[in-house]
Order: C-alpha cells, then structure tokens, then sequence
C-alpha cells in the first residue's frame, strides 16, 4: 500500500473526506451567517441551535409523519426558517436601533432557551436517524470508497452555497439586497418593503442552518446540543473568513473544513484547536479576516 | 448618556454619586459580615467569588464597552494554576492565588493582543473562539486531569497562621479578597484612565481624534479585567478545593454576561446583585438540570427586550429621578 509522510493513503483520504463533510458544514452555517449580518447587523448565535433543530424537525417527520429524508429536506428548513421569521418579528426587530450586542445577547439566550428544551425532551443521548435508502452503500473510487451519503452531502452543499451565492450576486432580489445592506433607508424610498425583506433573510439564513441540520441528521446523531460547540467553530470561521463577502465565506468553511481533516492525520492532538489557532494567525496578519474589508 | 457631561451641576451630580456609593458600599458589607452566620458559609464565598468575577467582567463590558465571550478562560485557568500550585507545588494559599491570578493575567495580555485587533461583535466571537481553545488545552493538558479536574486541593494554612479548613477563617479571608478586588475596580472606573475608557465607549473616533492611543487603554482594560476575573477564579478553586472543566466551559462565560446584564451592566453594584440573584437561582433549580438553562435563557431574553438597565440600573435610575423631582 502506498503512502505519504508514512501514513497509508487510504486513511489520508478517508479524514480528507471526512475534512470535506465538516467543511460543508462550516460552509453553509457561515454563508447563513453572513447573509444576515449582511442584513441584519446581527450574529446570529441562535444559528447552532436552529441546525439542531433542522435535525429534530428531520427525525420527527420520519417517525412521527412517516416522511422520509427528501420530504424533510424540502420541510424542515421551511418550518426552522417559519420559526424564525416568528422570532425576528416577534423579538429581533425591536432591537434594530440598539447596538449590536443586544442582538448577540439576545439570540444567545433564545439558544440556551432552544437548547435546554430539546434536552428536557431528549436527554443528551442522541437519537438515531436512518441514512436514506437511496443513498446508503459505497462506491469504489479506484483509489478509495466512498459512501454514497457523504458524497451527495458534499454535492448538495456545494448546489446550495453555490445557489445562494447566484442569487444575491446574479439576480434583481439579491441586487435589492446589497443595496438594503448599503442604505435601507435609500432601498425604502424606492418602494421596497426593507421590513419584509429582513425578515425573509432572517428566515434564509435560518431555513440554511435548519437545511443543514437536516443534512447531518444521518451522518451525526441528532442531538440536542449537537449545534452548541459546533457554532463556536462557525464564529471562529466566520471571523477568518470574515463576512464581507459570500464566496469569501463558502471557500474558508470548506478550506478550514480540509486543514481540519489533515490535521486529525498527521497531529491528531491540535484537531481540536487548528481552526482557532488558525484565527489566532489571521487576526495577526490580517485582522479584516482573508476576504474581509474594513 | 453623552450629554451628561455638558450638564451644568455636573460636580453637585458626582458628589450625590460618591454619597450613594458610600453607603451603598456600607450596607453591603454590613451584610456581608454577618451573613455567614445566617447562610451557609461555602454558598455566601460561592456567590462571592462569582460576584468579583462579575464585577471584572463589567469593567470590560459596562465601562470600556467591549463585550467578552470568553471570560471562563481567565476564571478557569486561574483556578487550574492556583489548584495546581497548592497541591502539586505545596504553595501556601495566598501564593497560589497569587500564581492564579499572573496566570490569567498573561492569558489576558495574550488573547488581548488578538481580540483588541476588531470591534463590536467580532470582538465577542474572537473571545468566544479563544476561550473554546483554552478549554480543549484544558481538556487536553496532563496537569488540569481532563475531565476529573484537579480536587483534594488542601486549603493550607494562610500566611502559615489561620488555618482556612474553618469555614468563617475561609469566609472572611474570601470577603476580603472580594473587597480589595471591589475597592480596586471601583478606584480604576473613577480614576483618569476610567473616564478615558468610558469616552472610548462611547466615542472611540473621536476619542483617538484627541490623542488617546485607544488601543493600548483597551488592552489595559482587557489585561486587568482578566486578571481580577482570574483573582476570583483562584480564590475560588481553594474555597472548593476544585479546579474543573466547568469554569473554562462557554456556558460559564455566557453566565457572567447574565449576572452583568441582570445586575446591570454599568453600576457599580449591578455584578454583585446579578451574582447572588443567579448563584441564588441555582442553588434552587440545580436538581431541575435543563430547567436553570431554560431559565437562564429567558432571562437573557427578558433582560435585552425590556429591562436593559438591570435591577441596579432601574434602581439607581428611579433614585436619580427622586432627587431631581
């Protein structure tokens, strides 16, 4: 068997995918992010919370409804974006002209609130999910297997980072976006309801969190607390990424993604800590974050 | 806020300020030393070094403007040093508190450097991601025994002479940590370097427009914040003869912003208020488990939508109002 820096290629592309699916992840929570701190001048901490939820709204309709994956792939990020949208109507808009930590504070106790709801329900055990049908097996790559899943998840990330990116880049809705971003108060006077549209991003960048969450249901356990640590990751990729731009955040989440991969092969002890000793280096060199701008 | 200094009795208004938080201060310890006869000792030192833990954080937050995420770090780490320096090391108990708190120090003045670099909310999240690293070291460390911590930490004899295994020599010692680490954040928000922190708060641009290097005065801010948050954490590991995982978690950090913004950010009192109210709370739902989360969070939530000044900040507010009127 051959190999490289004396670990056996197999294993080195087994945690590269493994790297990958993590980073699929980073990806779309990041891109969520940034779109509403586009909008919304919020960081939205509730974001692991609703992953999570995203999760439970997919092993609830299998086996409550009897839905299978691809009804919730389509439901659960509707309904965790809905629940969000109620939320932002009902708490976040009423913090808009107060700094921006109120926002933070805010969305961190709604997680907490989520989170211990779950728990009280749930335990801390994890619950299983079912891989689909469909997509259970692998497939023998010459060089390596892989499963089927882990490959649609990377496939599927892609699509929807990719999408997002089109149509806030490419198209008048996202057009109308940027420019809210720019100057609500100009995109107001032209007769666009700026209200609305913060509340629909809201529920975007939500409905990814809980598109997400649905997407690692059958991979990880779902979980109560399974968004709680992974947020803190997000922050720190968010913060490398920096959140001035889309694409900026989809290329950092898969990057981080991979070196965390690598990481777990060649210095297993730092898989933990790379990604925010990599934040500790980039906040040195340069503390905009790589696509950020000042 | 910014208009107060243009107020023409502007002296009058500080010299009311001094009267009401000498007597406030005289109250509050009054209460504090008679409580361990009325409460158990080990929740009053609890609440206590939580309360200066609080009061650190408020430095950072209520007077500079900068809100950490991470603070657990400082509390945490503070404690793993000063636990391991009593009990591996043999250091009396005023050394490794001592060591304690220079540990959480340096960790300031290392995560400082970083976190001072951006502003507002990526401040919080830079924190929040360097406290989560500190917890794997933690997690990770031989010398902080992963998940079992470090216990049996002797107490020791406090300069070789009182004998702290009794719970009022303890008690007092802790209120006396309490008070200097008190006294010292109440010396540094009045003195000149806190009202330039303040006018960073509220205007960093036009404060550096008038030659302050903002940079520096908020890492000062950041390195004695963290250093008394570890003060609290050190004193803390002795009183419970415990260093663990739980004091460097994020949930830990997230619960002195509650107790900050419950007490209200700002005050002078608002920590000390916030901490007993949620050490209180607690003691009260801890066999509830997931309850005292729930509840944490739905005050965070009460707190930013309708009560922003706190229970010290409605207090004072509602003071203030009846000496004008």
């Amino acid at each position: 068997m051959s190999e490289i820096f004396g670990v056996p290629i197999q294993v080195l592309f087994g945690q590269l995918l493994i790297g990958l699916i993590n980073g699929a992840f980073y990806a779309m929570l990041s891109l969520g992010l940034a779109v509403i701190f586009g909008l919304l001048n919020i960081i939205n901490f509730t974001h692991g919370a609703q992953y999570m939820m995203g999760a439970f709204a997919a092993y609830f309709l299998l086996n409550k409804l009897g839905l299978n994956y691809w009804w919730a792939l389509v439901i659960a990020p509707l309904a965790v974006g809905a629940s969000g949208m109620v939320a932002e109507r009902l708490m976040l808009s009423r913090l808009y002209k107060l700094d921006h930590l109120y926002g933070l504070l805010l969305t961190f106790g709604l997680a907490l609130v989520i989170q211990g709801i779950f728990r009280n329900e749930f335990g801390s055990a994890g619950l299983p999910y079912a891989m689909p049908g469909q997509l259970s097996g692998a497939r023998n790559l010459g060089f390596m297997f892989l499963p089927n899943y882990r490959g649609w998840v990377i496939v599927a990330s892609l699509l929807v980072c990719f999408g997002t990116w089109f149509v806030i880049e490419r198209t008048k809705l996202g057009a109308y976006l940027r420019a809210a971003t720019e100057n609500p108060a100009m995109v107001q006077s032209f007769g666009i309801n700026v209200p609305r549209m913060v509340t629909l991003t809201y529920g975007f960048g939500v409905g990814l969190a809980g598109f997400a969450g649905v997407m690692a249901a059958p991979i990880y356990q779902v979980n109560p607390l399974m968004g709680a640590d992974t947020i803190i990751v997000v922050f720190a990729v968010v913060v490398i990424g920096g959140m001035g731009s889309i694409m900026g955040a989809i290329l950092t989440g898969f990057g981080l993604g991979v070196i965390e991969g690598l990481t777990k092969v060649f210095y297993p002890e730092a898989s933990n800590t790379v990604i925010f000793v990599i934040m500790a280096i980039v906040l040195m060199i340069r503390p905009q974050g790589l696509f950020g701008s000042r | 806020m910014a208009d107060d200094a243009y107020k023409p009795h502007a002296s009058r208004d500080d010299a009311a300020d001094f009267r009401y938080h000498r007597n406030a201060f005289v109250v509050m310890m009054a209460l504090f030393l008679v409580a361990p006869t009325i409460f158990y000792p080990v929740f009053v030192m609890k609440a206590l070094c939580f309360a200066l833990f609080a009061c650190a954080f408020n430095l950072l937050l209520g007077f500079g403007g900068l809100l950490s995420f991470g603070h657990a770090m400082f509390l945490g780490m503070a404690g793993y040093v000063s636990a391991h320096a009593a009990k591996v090391w043999g250091f009396p108990p005023e050394i490794a508190i001592l060591a304690g708190t220079a540990a959480a120090t340096l960790l300031g003045v290392l995560a400082g450097l970083l976190a001072i670099r951006r502003q507002g909310i990526y401040f919080a999240m830079i924190t929040l991601a360097l406290a989560q690293m500190i917890f794997f070291l933690c997690l990770q460390a031989p010398f902080t025994h992963g998940e079992d911590g470090i216990q049996a930490v002797p107490r020791g004899l406090l300069l070789g002479m009182f004998d702290l295994m009794n719970p009022y020599v303890m008690y007092y010692f802790v209120l006396a940590i309490f008070t200097a680490g008190f006294l010292l954040i109440y010396r540094i928000v009045h003195s000149p370097f806190g009202q330039v922190l303040k006018a960073i708060r509220e205007n960093e641009p036009r404060a550096i427009s008038l030659g302050y290097r903002t940079e520096q005065y908020k890492l000062a801010a950041f390195v004695l914040s963290a250093g008394i948050a570890g003060l609290a954490g050190a004193t803390k590991a002795i009183v419970f003869q415990l260093a663990s995982l739980t004091d460097v978690h994020w949930t830990m950090s997230g619960e002195v912003v509650l107790m900050t913004l419950l007490g209200g950010m700002g005050t002078i009192f608002g920590p000390v208020v916030g901490a007993f109210t949620i050490i209180t709370m607690e003691s009260y739902l801890a066999e509830l488990g997931s309850w005292f989360t729930i509840t944490q969070g739905a005050i965070f939530v009460v707190c930013v939508l309708a009560f922003r000044r706190g229970i010290m900040g409605e207090l004072e507010a509602w003071l203030k109002r009846r000496r004008i009127g």
